[in-house]
Order: structure tokens, then sequence, then C-alpha cells
């Protein structure tokens, strides 16, 4: 694949932030879904909610005045906007599972075809379990958005016909940013949405070994 | 006169014995009742269930409660952190046991436990490997699992003030479980930064009004706040920023 063929991931979280509209409520998630705020535009009015318990979540603040009361899901410090609001845990994630949220964007290890996410365990056996809200958003959110490289670094589709890793959520997933291309999830298939350089469907269904069309 | 303030740490632990179960607030360092953890680790009780959010970070706190080997289960919805090195000792070498409860659910079950809820149909986690074995009910077409309440004996929770009817206010999102987790326990122990005359907290902004709080002890300002004010100049574990020029 020649590099014109894929975005980086600065690009496809701008991607990202340009279909996120004024108004909205969303939850970005830990890891890359993070940069996504990076690109939101300063003239529009887009909350951010943090599972841990803030809606108008702003930027990182400068070194000198870190809080360490206030904090991101992923526990690094932010600051918080004009018209934020605190609350415990059990409104932060009645605010997901009552669907109240707009937009969650996830990465993944792997998304079915049926809609299905796989992204809080490898299954391996020596690991650490963790799965924090990633069950909550997933089947919570009214869109759940996935930003995430196409290949696992082995290679591998991390788009499948169906998920071979432990499930986060069942038939939840809407649409899936990769570096090669933007998917939808449409009746139990994947759609191509939008082609990133100079791929086709064609060499997206050889990387995939999926049926796009 | 109710007066539910206690002097020092060591009182506000007092009675909890070994095999209770013991809620511990906070979301990583933040709210979490650091103090309450040191009197309970100087209390000695052990075989505890611990009820939290995370497993504790680096060798302080609730880490230092497992490091000690005072925990034998902890029901939990992120152990594993960069900085969860004490708890993943343990559970790889099955010195702990571990249910792993996604986040909502966690915060739904404490909450549930303290509103008198026997138990609720939960959307999250139906068809995953944390719902397996559990009770489940299709309601207006959509899946739900059976999911029971976690309640506790004690309550160990941190609040930015309190005053002795045990009303609590708290800071940012230091907040996080400490409200549902008052509500759960037999007996609910607030650590708080600054205790504060009957009539001073606003009535409309009472987050934990005391029916919820047994005990209250003062522990001090942190660091970073002074007489209500932010003032920054320490990094996010709250140690003082290193060099000369740390701002203030």
């Amino acid at each position: 694949m020649s590099a014109s063929s894929r975005v980086s991931r600065q690009e496809l979280a701008q991607r990202i932030a340009e279909d996120i509209p004024e108004g909205a409520y969303v939850n970005l998630g830990i890891g890359a879904p993070t940069l996504v705020a990076n690109y939101l535009p300063a003239d529009l009015e887009i909350i951010l909610h943090t599972e841990n318990g803030l809606l108008g979540m702003g930027p990182a603040p400068a070194v000198g005045s870190v809080d360490p009361d206030l904090i991101n899901a992923g526990k690094q410090p932010v600051t918080a906007l004009a018209g934020a609001a605190y609350f415990h845990h059990a409104d932060s994630f009645g605010m997901m599972r009552g669907g109240h949220l707009d937009i969650c964007v996830l990465g993944a290890f792997q998304v079915g075809s049926n809609g299905d996410l796989a992204n809080w365990s490898t299954g391996a056996a020596d690991a650490i379990p963790a799965v924090g809200g990633a069950m909550d958003l997933a089947i919570g959110a009214r869109n759940v958005w996935i930003m995430t490289d196409l290949l696992a670094k082995s290679g591998e589709s991390k788009l499948v016909t169906e998920c071979t890793y432990p499930l986060t959520g069942v038939g939840c997933v809407s649409r899936v940013y990769t570096d090669y291309a933007v998917f939808d999830v449409i009746g139990n298939t994947f759609r191509v949405r939008e082609l990133f350089g100079d791929n086709t469907v064609e060499a997206l269904e050889d990387l995939t070994g999926l049926n796009l069309k | 006169m109710i007066d539910k303030t206690v002097t020092d740490v060591a009182q506000a632990v007092a009675g909890i014995a070994d095999g209770s179960t013991v809620m511990i607030g906070g979301f990583g360092r933040a709210g979490q009742p650091v103090e309450l953890i040191d009197a309970l680790i100087e209390q000695g009780a052990g075989d505890l269930t611990i009820v939290s959010n995370n497993a504790g970070n680096g060798d302080t706190g609730l880490a230092a409660l497992l490091a000690k080997g005072r925990v034998r289960r902890i029901i939990c919805s992120f152990p594993r952190q960069h900085d969860s090195w004490v708890f993943d000792g343990l559970y790889r070498a099955g010195e702990i046991e571990l249910e792993l409860v996604p986040q909502g659910n966690l915060a739904e079950r404490i909450r549930a436990a303290g509103a008198g809820i026997g138990g609720f149909f939960s959307p999250t986690g139906v068809g995953t490997q944390l719902a397996e074995g559990k009770e489940e009910r299709t309601i207006d077409g959509r899946r739900y699992a059976l999911e029971y309440p976690v309640r506790a004996d004690y309550a160990l929770i941190s609040a930015h003030r309190g005053d002795r009817w045990g009303n609590l206010v708290y800071r940012e999102t230091a907040r996080n479980f400490g409200p549902i987790m008052a509500a759960a326990a037999g007996t609910t122990v607030a650590q708080v930064d600054e205790l504060v005359e009957l009539g001073a907290l606003d009535p409309e902004a009472v987050v934990t009004p005391g029916i919820f709080t047994n005990r209250v002890v003062a522990v001090g300002p942190r660091s970073w706040v002074r007489d209500g004010g932010f003032v920054g100049g320490v990094d996010i574990d709250g140690n003082p920023l290193s060099g000369s020029g740390a701002s203030r």
C-alpha cells in the first residue's frame, strides 16, 4: 500500500471531528479517540462527557495548573469549561445507558459486520482484566463510532464477519473510521462510506477478505 | 445534639471487623480517601472484601492496603492501570479474588443498594462474558440482564467539606462514587478537607444529605487547594512540582 492510501491518526481524528454537529453530547474513549477533541472547531458548542463525572470537559491545563481533583476517564488532568457540570457515577452512567449521549468514539480490537464490538479484552490467559465503562458506552450512546487502524499489527483485518475476541457489546457499532476508509454498518454488512486517498473498494476487499459491495 | 464528627481517623475506622465488606470511593486517585485507608491499615482488619472502581495506584492508599495482604476479594471495574503493580502481582499469584463488573453496572448496583432496590435489568454486558449465566429478560424488544445490589458494611469516602450532621459537598470529579457509596453502606465514614459550621453549606448545593453519613473526620486541606481556592503547583498525583518554578 502506498502512503497516499492511508490517513494519519491525526487526520483521521480531524475527519471524525468534522462529522460531529454543534450541540452534540459526545464521549471520546481512552486512547486515540481523545485526539478528536483537538479538532473540534472552537466556534461550535460541542459538549464532551467524561464518565468519571463531568459534562463540559475542556483541554488539558497548563503544567502549573494541574488539579488532581479534575481528571478525565484516562485519569489525565483536564479543565472544565464555563457551563460545565459535575455529577456522581450513577448519573454519569445513566447518561450513557439512558441514551442521552449522541455520539461516542471508541477504539476496537475487532468490529463484526453485525455491529458487534470487541475492545476490552484479547482473551489472553495471563492478562489482567479490566473493562471500565467500555460496555456501558458501547450499548448506551445513540451512535457508536469506532476509530481504529483497519489492520492489526499482525496484518489481520480488524473488520471481521464475526468477532473472535470477547465482545464488549452486541450489534452496537454504526460507523467505523479507519486509516483506509470510513465504513457504515448497515443490515449486517459493512458499506464503504468514504475512501481515503487512492483506495478502491476492491482493494479493501482484498485487504479485509470481506464483501463490501 | 447530633454530632457525627470524630476527632481522628483512628476513631473514624474503629469497629471495622475482619471479613467486612468495605466500599472505597475514588476514581484513580481522585476522591480516594487515602487518610482513611491508611487508618484502616493501622487498625488491622483483614480478610476484607473491597468494592472500588480501581484496584489501587502506586504504593499508597488502596494499593498499600492490598500490599499488606488485608484484602481477600475485590469488586472492581478497572483494576489494570499503568500504576497498578500491587494488584497485578497479587492477581497473578492467585492471592486475590476479582469480581470484574462493568463500571455502570457497578455504579448502579451500588446505587440500588442505597435505594432499597432488590435488583434491576441492565442492557450493559448482555451477550458478553460478563453477563454469562445471568437471568435475561427482553423488554420492549431489548435484551437486559438481571443485576443485584452491592451493599457494604462500611463505606470510606472523601468529600471536600462536611458539617456535624454529615452533610457533604465534593470537589470536581473527586465526587465520583462518594454519593452512591454513602447510601449503600451500614456505616459511612467521610473524610473531609474541612469541617464547617452547621448552616455553612448551602442546602441547595448539598450533594450527600447527612442521613447517609455516620462519621465525619477532618483531614486537612489538599495541597492544591487553599481557603477554598485552587492554587495548583502539583502534579497529577498531588505531589509538589519539582524545581523553584512551582506556581501557586
